[in-house]
């Protein structure tokens, strides 16, 4: 219905901009005075108000229309008092499936049957009524604004200033999406911890929110809260992976971008970066397929040939692989950096008759060195928030260990296994994803600060 | 004397050594990197290219023992055909390939050697060729996914039978078969087609080609309008005060937020508090969008700076008003870097997977989705959904959609490269 429904308002809207450009063409010629805009602007004035309120109001008609549909359905129930809130909207669902054919009532009482038929009924009402108010207050409007087509209308103001507000709109997009996210994040945080206590979850050392779920059957045990929300074995997981992660990218980041910039000629350099940043295009998802099926294999073979026990969902591999993925992240970025040392820099220290790598090492590195350490961060921001590496190849079991052969779990990992399929809401255990969620985003967040801030210091002292 | 210049000269010669010992190490660290592209992609694509070809096997078919006269099937409707009990016959059919073999266990194992959904494959073929059916006919069965690995020798036949899904007897019919030239390989169109499956030879990336389809349209027409206009906003008319800061350090902000967190705000607002379907293209195409604003702004908003000054003054100067000036002359000419921004950023999109898993997208779903509001996966859900998979046909499916993804995602930064070499203009 709502397709059909826009597109006759995106047909009504074409129509009425042709109207709406003839109408001031007709003005014009007949009346020999001068308009004060072009005439196509009255076309997109007449059309702006064919389409915009009828938009609006049909935003308006589908966001509220099955409140009012199941307080009318329901109101036979609903004057009963019997009901909770819970078991009348069980019962709306319930009575859907009757309308649709499916039978869910053992005996069907005079009560449902009534729903059912005023359901059905106010399903086909609520449709015309949509479409005659949507189509008519569209209409009305045309007809509107084309008689208020006049030489004292300046409809290019109007559609410039539409224009400039609906701009503006879609730039506060990014404010309300930050918003929806610190809102969500926050909500569902600040109910989880007024269930189980901040520091329990920031310091608490055993992690096993199964249980809880395990229990939510009878009545939730505090002992149970208070012991099965530390998130310590996951910020030391989530460390151990983006420390290991950094251990492989770092250094082979670090020395492409000095090759990059100082030593390749440019042949070489123009076919090698962008096939090292094919690795940053690559979709994560492949990168945990790949760890998970043949490094982490892999690795466990070559432990067990040397005598370790590797566990096969082991960090080392995890990570091992997430530092491939972050490569492109460091050596484009260090790379940047490196060739924006003034070259005055340079070609003093081969004066003084130093080696390259010497000018390197003493000279480019040390001047660089904010802009380098400032990829890092990046780096690290982009290894703590890397989830499908982690949910693919590492632990799903809390674990505190410092072993990278052992299995360890992630921030991200647990956000996805507590998340995945269908959830409880109102319990603690979905909460607590929220919670990790808060912790994710805080960290990155003044993981990105911290860099951005670094970064800037550096430009300042050549500038 | 000559001590002081042997020693200089050793100083001298240890210098060159480490230079030239940093330069290798430059460019092992730099291959080690190439040397990984090369082994993702080998990896990938060396396990994937053989799901795109099945095992068939052929199989005749005698429909004389379904009905008296193969001609009376023209007159039968499609739901006729339906309603004809085939089970049996088609067991029957199969069975005439080892017209030896009498015992039940056997029979069974033969059977087995087929995908099960036998019956059906035989029943389409009737309907789609009921005007001209002979007493026999020759019909190609898929082969089940453990002959269809044992093919395609992806399946180590050497196990001990008991750590075998194949058993011993199987497999000689199955090289039995082999010998008589029944088996055959054939274009795999039905993983292109399909939707999701238990059975590995029957599962097919249609579905979450389609879904990964709905959901990029939905970011397109989110990000791309939204994007654009949010851009020229903050480039070309935004004052200089608090709150253009304020969105410009929440769009810098929002690009470095982890990718589940959108997940997680998809789950708290969109579904929960507006209520919209869960598992659908509707819902991923909107986190999805959210997350690719950022890009799409940044490189919008550095395509409009880079439009000379010259141009909009030109315009200003003979009238136009800034509008005029914006929406005619700059933004014109701003758009190829738009659009290459666009591209890049729904091909960022097209890759990500850990918001779907929030919002509900890995469902198991076996139909092609028909609308942006029916539940479906995408490409990169399904690899995650099949590499969860123990079934080894299975591992070769996921590298193969990993393949027609990365596919995509070549395609898409193809067409972005392009655009930007054939419209951009340089000043």
């Amino acid at each position: 219905m709502g397709f059909i429904l826009i597109s006759l308002i995106i047909l009504i809207g074409i129509a009425s901009y042709f109207l709406g450009n003839l109408r001031a063409k007709n003005l014009r010629t007949s009346n020999q005075k001068n308009l004060k805009s072009l005439s196509h602007y009255y076309g997109y004035y007449v059309a702006l108000w064919a389409v915009v309120p009828a938009l609006l109001i049909l935003l308006m008609i589908t966001s509220f229309k099955s409140f009012f549909i199941e307080q009318y359905v329901l109101s036979d129930f609903i004057a009963l008092g019997s009901y909770t809130e819970t078991e009348l909207s069980l019962l709306f669902t319930q009575i859907e499936n009757t309308a649709l054919g499916i039978k869910l009532f053992d005996e069907n009482t005079i009560l449902i049957n009534g729903a059912v038929n005023k359901l059905n009924y106010i399903n086909k009402t609520s449709e015309n009524l949509t479409y005659v108010t949507v189509l008519g207050l569209s209409g009305l409007l045309v007809l509107y604004s084309l008689f208020n087509i006049n030489n004292k209308l300046n409809s290019r103001k109007i559609v410039e200033k539409f224009l400039l507000v609906l701009y503006f709109t879609c730039s506060l997009v990014a404010i309300m999406t930050t918003v929806g996210i610190i809102f969500s994040l926050l909500y569902e945080t600040l109910r989880f911890f007024s269930q189980v206590p901040i520091t329990d979850f920031l310091f608490g050392l055993n992690w096993s929110p199964q249980r809880v779920f395990v229990r939510e059957a009878g009545d939730l045990d505090t002992r149970d809260l208070a012991n099965a929300f530390g998130a310590v074995p996951l910020f030391a997981g989530t460390f151990l992976i983006a420390l290991i992660a950094m251990c492989v990218s770092v250094p082979v980041g670090l020395l492409t971008a000095i090759y990059m910039s100082e030593y390749a000629s440019p042949k070489v350099r123009d076919w090698a970066k962008p096939i090292i940043e094919i690795l940053a295009g690559i979709p994560t998802v492949v990168y945990g397929f790949f760890a998970a099926l043949t490094v982490a294999p892999l690795v466990r073979d070559i432990g067990q040939g040397a005598g370790l026990t590797v566990s096969s969902e082991s960090a080392l591999a995890a990570g091992f692989v997430m530092g491939i993925m972050i490569i492109p992240f460091i050596s484009s970025l260090s790379d940047d950096v490196i060739k924006s040392v003034p070259q005055s820099l340079r070609e003093g220290s081969y004066a003084m008759g130093a080696t390259k790598r010497e000018t390197i090492v003493k000279v480019l590195l040390p001047a660089a060195l904010p802009g380098i350490v400032g990829s890092f961060l990046l780096a690290v921001s982009r290894a703590i928030g890397e989830t499908m590496i982690v949910v693919m190849a590492a632990g799903l079991n809390a674990k505190l260990t410092a072993n990278p052969l052992d299995a360890a779990t992630t921030i991200t990992t647990q956000i996805v296994v507590i998340l995945i399929g269908d959830q409880e809401f109102d319990s603690p255990k979905t909460q607590s994803a929220f919670a990790l969620g808060l912790t994710l985003f805080v960290v990155t967040l003044a993981l990105n600060f911290i860099a951005l801030q670094v970064v800037k210091k550096y430009t300042e002292r050549y500038d | 004397m000559t001590d002081g210049i042997e020693q200089r000269i050793n100083s001298l010669n240890k210098r060159l050594n480490s230079e030239k010992r940093f330069r290798i190490y430059c460019i092992g660290a730099m291959s080690f990197a190439l040397a990984w592209v090369l082994i993702l992609f080998l990896n990938i694509f060396s396990s994937g290219y053989s799901a795109f070809y099945r095992t068939v096997i052929q199989v005749d078919v005698p429909f004389l023992n379904l009905i008296e006269d193969t001609t009376q099937f023209t007159e039968m409707s499609s739901e006729d055909i339906n309603n004809l009990s085939m089970y049996s016959f088609s067991k029957k059919a199969i069975y005439g390939l080892f017209p030896d073999i009498e015992e039940k266990k056997d029979k069974k194992m033969l059977i087995r050697l087929f995908s099960i959904e036998f019956e059906q494959e035989i029943r389409e073929f009737l309907k789609s060729n009921k005007s001209n059916i002979n007493e026999t006919e020759t019909i190609y069965l898929t082969a089940s996914d453990d002959v269809d690995q044992v093919n395609k020798g992806n399946y180590p036949r050497e196990l001990d039978e008991d750590k075998r899904r194949i058993k011993d007897i199987q497999l000689l019919f199955f090289d039995d078969l082999v010998d008589r030239g029944l088996v055959s390989y054939e274009f795999n169109l039905p993983f292109l087609m399909r939707g999701d499956s238990r059975e590995p030879e029957l599962a097919g990336v249609g579905g979450s080609i389609v879904g990964s389809l709905f959901t990029i349209l939905v970011v397109l027409i989110l990000s791309f309008p939204i994007g654009i206009f949010a851009a020229i906003y903050l480039e070309e008319f935004a004052p200089k005060n608090r709150v253009t800061d304020f969105i410009e350090i929440n769009i810098n902000n929002l690009a470095a937020v982890p990718s589940i967190v959108f997940g997680l705000l998809g789950l708290g607002i969109i579904l929960n508090t507006f209520g919209l379907p869960r598992s659908t293209p509707l819902v991923g195409g909107i986190v999805l969008s959210l997350m690719t604003l950022p890009t799409i702004i940044i490189a919008t908003r550095a395509s409009l700076r880079a439009v000379p000054p010259s141009i909009r003054e030109g315009a200003l100067a003979v009238g136009a008003t800034k509008m005029q000036a914006v929406m005619h002359h700059v933004v014109p000419v701003a758009m190829p870097g738009a659009l290459t921004g666009t591209i890049i950023g729904l091909a960022q999109a097209l890759g990500e997977t850990a918001p779907l898993l929030l919002i509900g997208m890995v469902a198991f779903v076996v139909d092609v989705p028909q609308t942006p509001l029916d539940a479906s996966a995408s490409l990169p859900v399904q690899v995650y959904l099949w590499s969860e998979s123990a079934e080894r046909g299975y591992v070769e499916k996921t590298s193969a959609t990993i393949m027609m993804l990365l596919g995509f995602l070549i395609l898409m930064n193809l067409a972005a490269v392009l655009i930007r070499r054939k419209f951009e203009t340089k000043w």
